[in-house]
């Protein structure tokens, strides 16, 4: 009875205590909440602006090949097909560079080209957009105008610009994901007679795969969304290139560039308004199903990897 | 009989400057149990790595001496180091199954030295599992991811994986040390059978362990050989004061 005197005497410190807990608790929670209304929020404006659309455009002019806003042709083919046609050029260009640069550095590299290596990839990260986009009217869309396409700003040029924006985040990620491998793997193969590059390319790459899979997603995440370069280097024209390895050498006009060429000229609440929000909820559906593409990928990768530690 | 491997005035010396093995002498048998213990940090498990040169993996590192293996230095530069690791396999503290299946763990290391025939690995791999005495465990699923296996049944793996390379030597770093009792039994009964047809050298988990298997044993005390000798005589009469000491316990 003795020993439990004091702290019936301490009560009311503990109270004050809990008052302190209460708001700081509450002050996390205001703000882990915030983001899910400010995400609901932006889907709700992003809807408002952007369903009308669906109901002033027939469906067919909305599927159709022409975009000509001035004669009420609202046709999102071309312009998801320019997005694919530059983010799809970009992924190829971007992804065995970033993975073959990543392995040179996280494997292959003495450590003091590793440590000048390193900072300038992340220097390559701060380069702004329109920095790289100015690059590739200047340099690039020359180079390629003779090398014989008919101009230089084509899907290739964005591309290419798109590729290098993305490369800094598919490297690190991927230097990441390979050092988190555990040295006893690499031990491992080298002690039972493996060289070094069967090591890199069984083993290693491998056991780094989740990781690497991120490391993509993010990549190409940064490039779906990219604007402004784009914008500068696509030629922006909103026809649908005829198919073959040809169609990314003719200028495209991708969703992000059509938004924001054509944002500040509009309307507010006619047609042509809501049918850059519906681009909008285009874009975002992309992009949320890369994300969750993703997420599940590496989801069961995590999972698998986790049991069998057990 | 002549010595299988021989290390002549063996030193090694990591970048930061800590000389981890000093000028080591030592000759070690052919076709038996040969232990190397001592205290953490002693050496022992760098004296392994740089028997197979898996050392070579540090940058800056340096070494002086000679390590002889079939009358040849294996630090001289013609020696095709992919070839010496297959010659004297490793087997880790931390079981290191590769990404794979039971069968895939067997046979990469042979596909690697290019072995291809589907009769040979297949052959390989039943004898080098019976070898490691994981065979009547894994010979209905040799399909299954490695990752499933038990703690012991991995390591197992590991020494089949080494074994089906058919190597000269094999090295043992402290290969029990996650293994519960029972495990490590059959890993060391494995082990008496193996020393008739390999050289194993071996980093024992305890004092105890040593004195169980070894044939001859070499006490490593910073780095320096303290003594060499036969397990009756190491382990019952020892010369050195100092390995009297560590083996009854009063340090390390």
């Amino acid at each position: 009875m003795e020993q439990t005197a004091p702290f019936i005497g301490s009560r009311p410190a503990a109270e004050q205590r809990h008052w302190g807990e209460w708001i700081i608790e509450k002050l996390i929670q205001v703000a882990g909440l915030s983001t899910i209304v400010i995400i609901g929020l932006i889907f709700f404006f992003l809807l408002r602006e952007g369903l009308p659309a669906f109901f002033e455009v027939p469906l067919r002019t909305l599927l159709g090949g022409r975009w000509y806003p001035i004669e009420n042709l609202f046709g999102l083919w071309p312009l998801l097909v320019g997005s694919l046609l530059v983010t799809a050029g970009a992924i190829l260009i971007a992804v065995p560079l970033g993975l073959i640069t990543a392995i040179y550095m996280g494997e292959i590299a003495p450590r003091w080209q590793r440590e000048i290596l390193k900072p300038l990839i992340e220097m390559l990260a701060g380069i702004p957009s329109i920095v790289l986009g100015f690059l590739g009217w200047v340099v690039l869309a020359p180079l390629i105008q003779q090398a014989g396409a008919s101009t230089g700003l084509t899907a290739f040029t964005g591309s290419i610009i798109l590729a290098y924006m993305s490369l800094p985040t598919i490297i690190s990620s991927s230097e990441d994901a390979l050092s988190a491998v555990p040295t006893e793997y690499r031990d491992g193969a080298l002690a039972i007679g493996a060289t070094q590059w069967q090591t890199i390319w069984r083993v290693v790459v491998p056991a780094a795969r989740s990781g690497i899979v991120i490391a993509i997603m993010l990549g190409i995440g940064r490039a779906i969304g990219e604007t402004m370069a784009v914008l500068m280097v696509t030629g922006n024209a909103a026809n649908v290139p005829a198919l073959g390895l040809g169609m990314f050498f003719q200028p495209v006009r991708t969703m992000t560039a059509t938004i924001a060429a054509e944002m500040g000229e509009v309307a507010n609440g006619s047609v042509h308004y809501h049918t850059l929000f519906a681009i909008g909820i285009l874009l975002f559906v992309i992009t949320f199903a890369i994300n969750s593409l993703a997420g599940r990928l590496v989801g069961t990768q995590g999972k698998r990897r986790r049991s069998s530690q057990l | 009989m002549s010595p299988k491997i021989s290390l002549a005035n063996l030193s090694f010396t990591y970048p930061d400057g800590v000389a981890a093995l000093k000028n080591i002498t030592l000759d070690i048998p052919a076709n038996e149990i040969f232990v190397i213990f001592g205290p953490s940090r002693s050496g022992k498990s760098t004296l392994l790595r740089v028997l197979n040169r898996l050392s070579d993996l540090v940058e800056g590192a340096q070494h002086q001496g000679a390590v002889t293996f079939n009358n040849q230095n294996i630090f001289e530069r013609d020696v095709n180091v992919t070839d010496l690791r297959r010659r004297i396999s490793m087997v880790f503290a931390i079981p290191t199954p590769l990404p794979g299946s039971i069968r895939d763990n067997l046979t990469y290391g042979l596909r690697m030295a290019g072995i291809r025939d589907v009769q040979t690995l297949e052959e390989r791999v039943m004898r080098s599992l019976k070898q490691a005495a994981l065979w009547d465990e894994v010979k209905d699923r040799l399909d299954a991811s490695a990752f499933a296996l038990s703690g012991g049944q991995k390591q197992r793996l590991c020494l089949a994986r080494s074994l089906a390379l058919e190597p000269d030597v094999i090295l043992l770093d402290n290969p029990t040390s996650g293994l519960d009792p029972l495990s490590t039994a059959m890993v060391e009964d494995s082990l008496y059978e193996l020393k008739r047809r390999y050289t194993i050298i071996m980093v024992p988990h305890s004092t105890q362990q040593a004195a169980r298997v070894a044939d001859n044993a070499a006490f490593l005390l910073d780095g320096e050989l303290v003594e060499v000798g036969k397990k009756s005589q190491l382990f019952m009469r020892p010369k050195n004061k100092r390995t009297e000491d560590y083996i009854t316990g009063r340090f390390g």
